[in-house]
Order: structure tokens, then C-alpha cells, then sequence
């Protein structure tokens, strides 16, 4: 009998019977991210993006004279028990809630926070987001409906390309990438002749460049992550692909993949959105407080964090108040400049859905470096 | 003993009736999520437990049972039909699996498994066509029986717990019929039940295809939880979680399951406040206790419980001595 | 015709580190019953001891000593001491499942105290390709097929030429004749539990430059490490060797000329094949054990 007793304690305290004690000066923004599970990298990218920008807000004294609290949830990369853990953070009152990054999970937790009418900062990158019509979710990245037009622009005007061999990882990343890249194709009349699927965390590309070579198309198109865009780069270029344009998106000229392909990805082309890369000096300037606190450089999921907390802080305080409901009426349709925020980095500006608009990059990897060749506008102005 | 553990079921069974009035909504979430996992975790003990088989394709019938309820209800069968046919489809599968996987040994048989499990989930995400793909399937509805919603936290969970009722007390009494008291035979001394004329083959098989179908039925109730699903919560992931559920419960033992998915659904939490090590918690704590008690938690507390009523009670010799030892 | 041959070429190069691995595998088996499940850890662990030598200082040729005797000290004597004698006496199964719950100890403890992200890692060859017959080969490549070729032929020379050598085979065909015939039983299981170690962390040395220290990277090894076992043949080392340059092979060519969304399939249903038709393997012998 009181063997059970104590288990009932236990199991009571940690179904959090013992809710945390929400003083009056802090304000409650928790995080469900990925920390392990195959979307390990992602979630604590984003984590530690979210993680800095907190620390710089509350070494400023915080918003509107209270701190924010964020404790941080593992969701395993699983849509389960993100759900739950969604549940819980809902059940002790947000203000706002960040994450996840896989979309899976955020199609999920979406109708949680729907119904509780709490915004939800999320991740992830895939369309259906924001097509559902739930005005609590907003997004601090492009979405990949967004991204894929962009870089098909280039691909046609720029590139003057009309075959396309495609190699792309199938996971919840790269399948809605894969997916809308092939409809913007199909509206600008390019064929995709190759159309090759990889793993996550492939190692042996050597298979995937033989079927591209085959394919002898006019560009390549690579959507995979940073680690594996490097392997593929280097088996590529060992295997004598060396004068066919390989293009990306977001992924495939970031510095880490710069670092880890030594040299191969010299003279890939691509569509950067927000990147450490950019050469804006207020994204320079947060790479440098990034790597210096956390040491290793972030990717484009770290400043989906960053700018996401500021992006909250924002709107926080030109309402004067912390009102999650009223939150959505003036972020919809809102727009921040570097002059209002100088840490929302570029000006971006928020849609009826959730989805930003924002300056982005056609870039190329020269000696070694990121060079920015051309600036796309924003498709709002 | 026997007394005991009748007192502590009692008690466990109030308890897990009475835990929603106690709890927040996420607490509650929680409950059904460890419904879940112990309807799989027992199938699983049937097939490892009861039937000495090592199979690591459990995570797989759980998706399996999962896309079949989710994709008749998207067709409107209704949830008691769709239910039935998940645990239908595992045992179909499970048998046609078994036939040919159990003639092999006992370390063959988790390859085996293991394969089936990926190859299931290559299945899964590849024919979009069917199963959604990468995209998974969204917006199973909670079911309504007999009028009854199921929607609402306090009484999903009334509905998993009741599913669960329902098959651990089917499990139980075939275990105590004489066709479950040959399982235990198989388990006990292959060979002897062998000599006694059981078909141990028949009997293995049936113990696995009842454990998977068992695992399905796991992923029908799953399936409405969550109302999402996707093919990466069914990989080699969830058989392994499984299986450590079971054998850290206390393998063989019937309550085993109950008290795996316990610990399994509540670590995270207690371990919540050392973030990213609490896996490495978990796993330091399964080698601990394979190293000293492999029979699982339950294995541990019969051993406790023994000795204290040794300690009680001890041993008397049969016979009063008379001066001189035997 | 060329492409052909890269397929094969780089399946070669993949398939002599599945071979490695498969080798200290079935020892480990043979000898010992254990059937590790954090085989593909022990690969992935050795190149992060190295890195963090590096780290500390130290030159990549004494960084990569530093590691092997690592890896010798952990993954082949502690594991055996700490893990293994404990556990046999309970039975084969409390065994997997501990080597279960060590292969995700070793990934988590990586992931926190190192990083979720890949690091590089320094190559053994300067990156030059050569040409040969249309396909393409990285001096890496070559490296990677030497050195495994060496270590598995250092290997056999060693179970077949020296007494030691001999001495362990004993102990796996029959370890109570070996025992009365005076050979240091448990000794000569100990070996095989560092040899183990030595090649694995041969194998990590040789895969990390080009798949990138991760913390995952064992759990793709550990089961090629299982396929190429089974497949090649359990109860012999050569089975296990054959079973890793198949399975590379494999590998690419499945990947290349049949589906790419189920390229992982192709070995597992091989896999399944073998273990219902042929359970000793392709090259393996009928229930003889032999190391």
C-alpha cells in the first residue's frame, strides 16, 4: 500500500501536477523542438538560435520589463509526443509557443494551438503549413512555395536550362522540396529527366552520380542537407562532373557544406534565403555572436530561431501588452525593418498565413566563399 | 504472495480509473499514450515473454494496424470495423511472416525481424499513393461509439484504457487455458514439450501471429491519440523501445508490459531537468539491470518478495535431525 | 560499361569496411556468444577519441595511436569486463539487449558532450584520383581496400599461422576440450574482444574522412556489419569478409540500376533469402564453428 503511495507521488509530480510557479515577472514562451532523433540537428539548431536571442533580451532586461522563461522540451522527433508535449506547455498558459521544425510534427501540433488560440512560431519548411487556414501559425523562413519559384526563375532565365536532373533526400525536408521544385518545372516547361532519391544521412553517393551523369542534363538540382550535399559534391566532382551548373537551395552553399566538401562545391549556384552568409552586416555580426557563444556555425534553422523570438518581442511590445489573442491582428500583415528591430537582421514582412516575405540571395561559391551575384527583391513590393 | 499481487492489481487498477481527475490534460495524454504502449508491449510478451521468440517487427505491426484503421476510417468505414480489421491484418501478416521466419533459430529470427521492420517502413514511405509517403496521414478523427465521442482527453482515455481491459483480459485467460499453458510449456523446455507431443511449431506460430495482431490493435487506438501518422514513428525505433519496455518490465511476466510502458512514458518527464542525457540514463539503467536482475522489474520484486518470506518463514528441515548429518 | 565499373569499384572500397567490421563481429560471436548490437557504435566511437587528441594538441599519427589504444581499452576490455562476463551467465539475451542500451549510450554520450553536427575528418591520402578503365578511384579508396586487406590477411595469418592463433580457434570449436588441454580459455576470449576493438577502430579511421564523424554513423555500419555477416556466412571469418564486399556491392548496384527509393531494400530481402534457404550463409559451413 504505501509502495503505491509513493509511485502515485511520483508519477503525480511528473505529469506535472506541479505546475511551475509562473512568477509575475516573467513571461511564459516555451519550445517543443527536435533534441534527438533523426531531427536532432535541426531542433537544436533552432534551439540555440531561440537560446541567444533569449539571453540578449533578458540581459536588456527582458519585454516590456519581464524576462522570458523558455524551457525547452524534447519532442524527439516524433509527432506524438510533440502533440503531448504541445498539450502540456498549453496547459500552463504561453504566451506564444516555438517549434517544431519538422513539419510532421507541426501539422499536429498546429491544431492544438489553434484551438487554444496561442501563436505558434514554427520551423518547418513544408507549403501545407500555411495552407490550412489557421491563423496562429507564423513561420520566420521562407516556405519551400516560396523558395522553389525563386531558384526555378534562375534556373530558366538565368541558367537558359531545358533539362533538369534532379537528386534530392526523402525525408519531410526534401519530398515537399522535391515536390513543389517539379511543379514549378512543369509550369516553366523544363524536363526533369533524372528525378533520384537519397537517403538521410546517405553516405555513398557514388551510385546517385553515376545516374546523373547518365542523365546528362543541362543543371543539376540538388536538394539534400548539409552533410550530404558535401559527399555528393565531392563524389561528383571526382567522378568528372566539373562543367554542368549545380544548383541548390538554402542547403547546398552554406559554409558548413564549404567546410566539410574542401573544394567541391566551388562553383555551385544557388537560392539563399536568410544564411550566416549574407552579406548583411547585422547577419554577419549575429553569425559572430552565434558561433562565439555556442561554438560551431548555425544553420538557416538557428536564425529561424533568432529572428523568431525578436520577431515576437516586436510585436509584444508595439502592442503594449502580451495578448496571444490579439497577437495574430497585428502580425498579420505586419512589417519590421532593421531600423525598428536591428536583430530581425533583414526587413521582412508577415502574410495574411503566416508566411514572410523578405529580400533573398542568388549566390555563388567563389574561392571558397559565398558570393552574393544577385539580390532578389521582395515579391510583395 | 499470490495475495499480494492480487491487492497491488486491485490497487493499480483504482488508481489508473481514478489518475484523470488528478491530472492536467497533458497528464492525461500521457495516460493514453501508456495504454497504447502496453497493448504493443503485451503483444510483444506473448511472442518474447510467453513464446521465447525474439521479434523485433513489433513497432511494425503497431504501423501497420495504424495506416489500415486510419485508412478505413478516411474511407468512412466505421472505427469498430476498421478496429477489427487492423488486428485481421496483423494476423495475416504475422502468420505468413512466422511460417517460414520461426524455423530458424532464435538470433536468426531478430535479423528477421529487423528486416521486416525496415523493409515495412521503406513500404511506408514510398507508396504515397496509398499510406500519404513522407506527408503521412492527417485528421484521424477520435471515433464515436454508439454515440459516444471519444473526443476530449479524460475520455480517449476511459477508451484506450477500456481497449486495454478488454485484451489483457482476453490475454489472460488464454494464458490460463490449456492451449496458453502449452506456450508456457514451449518457453519453459522446447524439448520436453516437444517429447510430450505438443506442435511447438504450430504453438510458436500462433503466439507470434496473436502477439502482432495484438501490436495492430495497439496502432488502431494509436492512430485516433494522435491523429496524425507517419512512417517514421513505425521504424526500427519503436520495435527496439518495445522490446526494452518488455524486458525491463519483466519479461514473461504478465504485468511485465504495464510496468515497462510506465517507466518508458514517465523517464522523460522525471528526467526532464538533465535534458540531453536522460537516454543516457535509461540505457545505463537497462545494462545495470540486465547485469543484476534480467528478469525485469516484476522479476526483482518476486525476488524481493521471496526473500522477505524466507526471511519470515525460513525453511524447515523435513526432518528433525538426530545427531548425525545426512 | 565504364559506370559499371565505378559501381563495382566503389562498392569494393565500401565493402572492404563492411568487411572489417563483419570480421570482428563473428568473432565476437563465435568465441563468445555475444552478438553485439553496438558493433556499428564501435566504429563510430573511435574517430571522436581521435578528434578530441587532435583537440588536445596532438599530431594526427600520434592522435590516431592515442585512439586505437582507446578503443582497445573501452570498447575491448571494459566492454568485455564491465559488460559481457557479468551478463553471459544470465544467458544470450540479457546480452543483446545490454549491447542494445550500450549502442545508445555511446550515441548520446557523443551527441552531448561532442555535437549533434558532422566534423571532418583528416584523410590518410592526398586527394588525387586516378583513372583506371573508364571509372574513377580516390587514393582514399585505395587506401581504405589496402589497409582493410591487410588487416584481414594479418588476421588469418594470425588464427592460422601462430599457435595463439590456433589457441583461439580451439577455444571457439570447443572451449571445455580447449580448457583441459591447458589453453588460458578465457584469455584467448579476451583477444578477440580487442581485436575486435583494433578493427573497428581500423574501419573508423578509414570511413571518417569521407562519411563525416556523426554520432549516427553506427546505426547504418552496425546493421551493414549483421547483413554482411549472416549473408556471407556466420561461422567462418572469410564468410564474413565475402559477405562484406557483396553486400557493398550490392549496395551501389541496387541503387544505380533498380529503384532508388527502396535501395535499402535490396540487401535486407538477400538478407531474409539467406537466413530461411541458407542460414550458415553463402560460405558458411553447416553448424561447424569454426573462428
Amino acid at each position: 500500500m504505501r509502495r503505491v503511495g509513493i509511485i502515485a507521488t511520483f508519477i503525480a509530480a511528473g505529469l506535472g501536477l506541479a505546475s511551475p510557479a509562473h512568477s509575475q515577472s516573467t513571461v511564459y514562451m516555451p519550445a517543443v523542438l527536435e533534441e534527438s532523433g533523426p531531427g536532432a540537428v535541426s531542433g537544436t539548431n533552432f534551439r540555440d538560435g531561440l537560446k541567444l536571442a533569449v539571453e540578449e533580451i533578458n540581459a536588456k532586461g527582458g519585454i516590456l520589463g519581464k524576462k522570458i522563461d523558455m524551457p525547452v522540451f524534447d519532442s524527439q522527433s516524433e509527432a506524438g509526443v510533440s502533440r503531448g508535449l504541445i498539450q502540456k506547455v498549453l496547459d500552463n498558459k504561453p504566451y506564444v509557443v516555438f517549434g517544431p521544425v519538422y513539419s510532421g510534427s507541426v501539422l499536429v501540433d498546429m491544431q492544438l494551438t489553434q484551438a487554444a488560440e496561442i501563436p505558434e512560431i514554427v520551423g518547418g519548411e513544408a507549403a501545407t503549413i500555411t495552407m490550412k487556414g489557421d491563423p496562429y501559425v507564423f513561420r520566420t523562413s521562407f516556405g519551400q512555395q516560396f523558395s522553389m519559384p525563386k531558384i526555378a526563375n534562375y534556373i530558366r532565365d538565368g541558367l537558359k536550362a531545358k533539362t533538369v536532373a534532379l537528386i534530392w533526400v526523402n525525408s519531410d525536408f526534401g519530398k515537399p522540396g522535391r515536390d513543389n521544385f517539379l511543379k514549378e518545372m512543369a509550369n516553366d516547361n523544363i524536363k526533369v529527366i533524372a528525378d533520384i532519391s537519397t537517403e538521410l544521412g546517405q553516405t555513398d553517393f557514388s551510385a546517385d552520380v553515376i545516374k546523373v551523369k547518365a542523365a546528362n542534363a543541362d543543371v543539376i538540382f540538388a536538394y539534400v542537407n548539409e552533410e550530404e550535399s558535401a559527399r555528393f559534391l565531392k563524389e561528383a566532382r571526382k567522378q568528372g562532373i566539373t562543367k554542368t551548373p549545380i544548383v541548390g537551395e538554402t542547403t547546398l552553399l552554406s559554409q558548413k557544406v564549404i567546410e566539410l566538401s574542401g573544394g567541391a562545391s566551388e562553383g555551385t549556384m544557388g537560392h539563399v534565403a536568410l544564411t550566416v552568409d549574407a552579406p548583411v552586416p547585422a547577419v554577419q555580426a549575429f553569425a559572430e555572436r552565434f558561433k562565439k557563444r555556442f561554438n560551431y556555425i548555425c544553420d538557416h534553422n538557428g536564425i529561424k530561431g533568432y529572428t523568431a523570438v525578436y520577431f515576437v518581442k516586436y510585436v509584444a511590445e508595439k502592442m503594449g501588452k502580451f495578448d496571444s489573442k490579439g497577437f495574430i491582428d497585428v502580425a498579420h500583415g505586419l512589417t519590421i525593418t532593421p531600423k525598428d528591430e536591428p536583430n530581425i537582421l533583414m526587413e521582412v514582412t508577415w502574410d495574411k498565413n503566416g508566411d514572410i516575405d523578405r529580400e533573398s540571395f542568388l549566390g555563388e561559391v567563389v574561392d571558397g566563399k559565398q558570393k552574393i551575384v544577385k539580390i532578389l527583391p521582395k515579391l510583395g513590393k | 504472495m499470490k495475495r499480494l499481487a492480487v491487492i497491488a492489481v486491485a490497487v493499480g487498477a483504482a488508481f489508473a480509473i481514478v489518475v484523470p481527475l488528478f491530472l492536467k490534460p497533458y497528464g492525461i495524454y500521457l495516460s493514453s499514450t501508456w495504454a497504447v504502449l502496453t497493448i504493443a508491449a503485451m503483444g510483444l510478451n506473448l511472442t518474447l515473454g510467453y513464446a521465447g521468440q525474439v521479434s523485433l517487427a513489433q513497432g511494425a505491426f503497431v504501423g501497420i494496424g495504424a495506416y489500415t484503421t486510419a485508412l478505413l476510417m478516411h474511407a468512412g468505414v466505421p472505427y469498430p470495423i476498421a478496429f477489427i480489421a487492423a488486428g485481421l491484418v496483423c494476423f495475416s501478416i504475422g502468420w505468413v511472416l512466422g511460417y517460414p521466419a520461426l524455423r530458424v533459430q532464435h538470433h536468426y529470427l531478430a535479423f528477421v525481424t529487423l528486416a521486416f521492420t525496415t523493409l515495412v517502413f521503406l513500404v511506408l514511405r514510398n507508396e504515397e499513393w496509398l499510406t500519404g509517403g513522407t506527408y503521412g496521414l492527417s485528421g484521424i478523427p477520435r471515433p464515436v461509439l454508439f454515440g459516444w465521442s471519444t473526443n476530449g482527453p479524460v475520455r480517449f482515455y476511459y477508451f484506450s484504457l477500456g481497449v486495454l481491459t478488454v485484451l489483457a483480459t482476453g490475454t489472460w485467460w488464454m494464458l490460463r487455458s490449456p492451449w496458453g499453458r502449452a506456450f508456457i510449456a514451449l518457453r519453459e523446455n522446447p524439448i520436453r514439450a516437444l517429447s510430450l507431443g505438443l506442435d511447438t511449431r504450430r504453438y510458436t506460430l500462433m503466439a507470434f501471429a496473436i502477439g502482432s495482431s495484438i501490436g495492430g490493435l495497439s496502432g488502431a487506438v494509436f492512430a485516433p491519440l494522435v491523429q496524425y501518422i507517419e512512417p517514421l514513428s513505425f521504424a526500427l525505433n519503436l520495435s527496439l523501445n518495445l522490446l526494452l519496455m518488455v524486458i525491463v518490465g519483466g519479461s514473461g511476466y504478465f504485468f511485465g508490459p504495464f510496468i515497462g510502458a510506465l517507466v518508458a512514458v514517465l523517464l522523460p518527464e522525471w528526467l526532464r531537468f538533465i535534458e540531453g542525457y536522460y537516454l543516457v540514463f535509461y540505457a545505463v539503467m537497462v545494462m545495470v539491470m540486465m547485469a543484476f536482475c534480467p528478469t525485469g522489474i516484476l522479476g526483482l520484486v518476486e525476488r524481493i518478495v521471496k526473500a522477505v518470506s524466507v526471511k519470515r518463514s525460513p525453511p524447515q528441515p523435513a526432518l528433525q535431525p538426530e545427531g548425525t548429518s545426512p | 560499361m565504364a559506370s559499371f565499373i565505378q559501381l563495382l569499384v566503389s562498392g569494393l572500397a565500401t565493402g572492404a569496411i563492411y568487411a572489417l567490421i563483419a570480421v570482428g563481429f563473428t568473432l565476437l560471436w563465435q568465441t563468445s556468444q555475444t552478438i553485439n548490437f553496438a558493433q556499428g557504435e564501435f566504429v563510430m566511437v573511435p574517430a571522436f577519441f581521435i578528434l578530441e587528441a587532435m583537440y588536445l594538441g596532438a599530431p594526427f599519427w600520434l592522435a590516431i595511436l592515442i585512439g586505437i589504444a582507446l578503443s582497445v581499452l573501452l570498447i575491448g576490455l571494459a566492454f568485455k569486463l564491465i559488460i559481457v562476463d557479468p551478463m553471459l551467465k544470465h544467458g544470450v539475451l540479457p546480452l543483446v539487449i545490454s549491447t542494445i542500451a550500450l549502442s545508445l549510450f555511446m550515441k548520446e554520450m557523443v551527441k552531448n558532450l561532442y555535437s549533434s553536427n558532422a566534423q571532418p575528418f583528416p584523410a590518410l591520402a592526398p586527394p588525387i584520383d586516378l583513372h583506371f578503365f573508364g571509372a574513377v578511384i580516390s587514393t582514399q579508396s585505395l587506401v581504405v581496400l589496402a589497409v582493410a586487406i591487410s588487416a584481414v590477411v594479418a588476421l588469418h595469418l594470425l588464427l592460422h599461422k601462430t599457435r595463439l592463433g590456433r589457441s583461439m580457434q580451439a577455444t571457439a570449436q570447443n572451449p571445455t576440450l580447449a580448457r583441459i588441454l591447458g589453453i588460458p580459455v578465457r584469455r584467448m576470449v579476451l583477444y578477440t574482444f580487442l581485436i575486435n576493438a583494433v578493427l573497428c577502430a581500423i574501419a573508423s579511421i578509414l570511413i571518417s574522412p569521407i562519411y563525416l564523424a556523426k554520432f549516427i554513423n553506427g546505426e547504418t555500419l552496425g546493421v551493414a556489419a549483421f547483413l554482411a555477416a549472416i549473408i556471407g556466412g556466420f561461422n567462418q571469418v572469410r564468410g564474413a569478409i565475402f559477405g562484406g564486399f557483396i553486400l557493398g556491392i550490392l549496395d551501389n548496384l541496387s541503387a544505380a540500376y533498380l529503384s532508388s527509393t527502396y535501395r535499402g531494400a535490396f540487401p535486407l530481402l538477400i538478407l531474409i533469402a539467406v537466413i530461411m534457404w541458407r542460414p550458415q550463409g553463402l560460405l558458411g559451413r553447416v553448424e561447424e564453428r569454426t573462428v
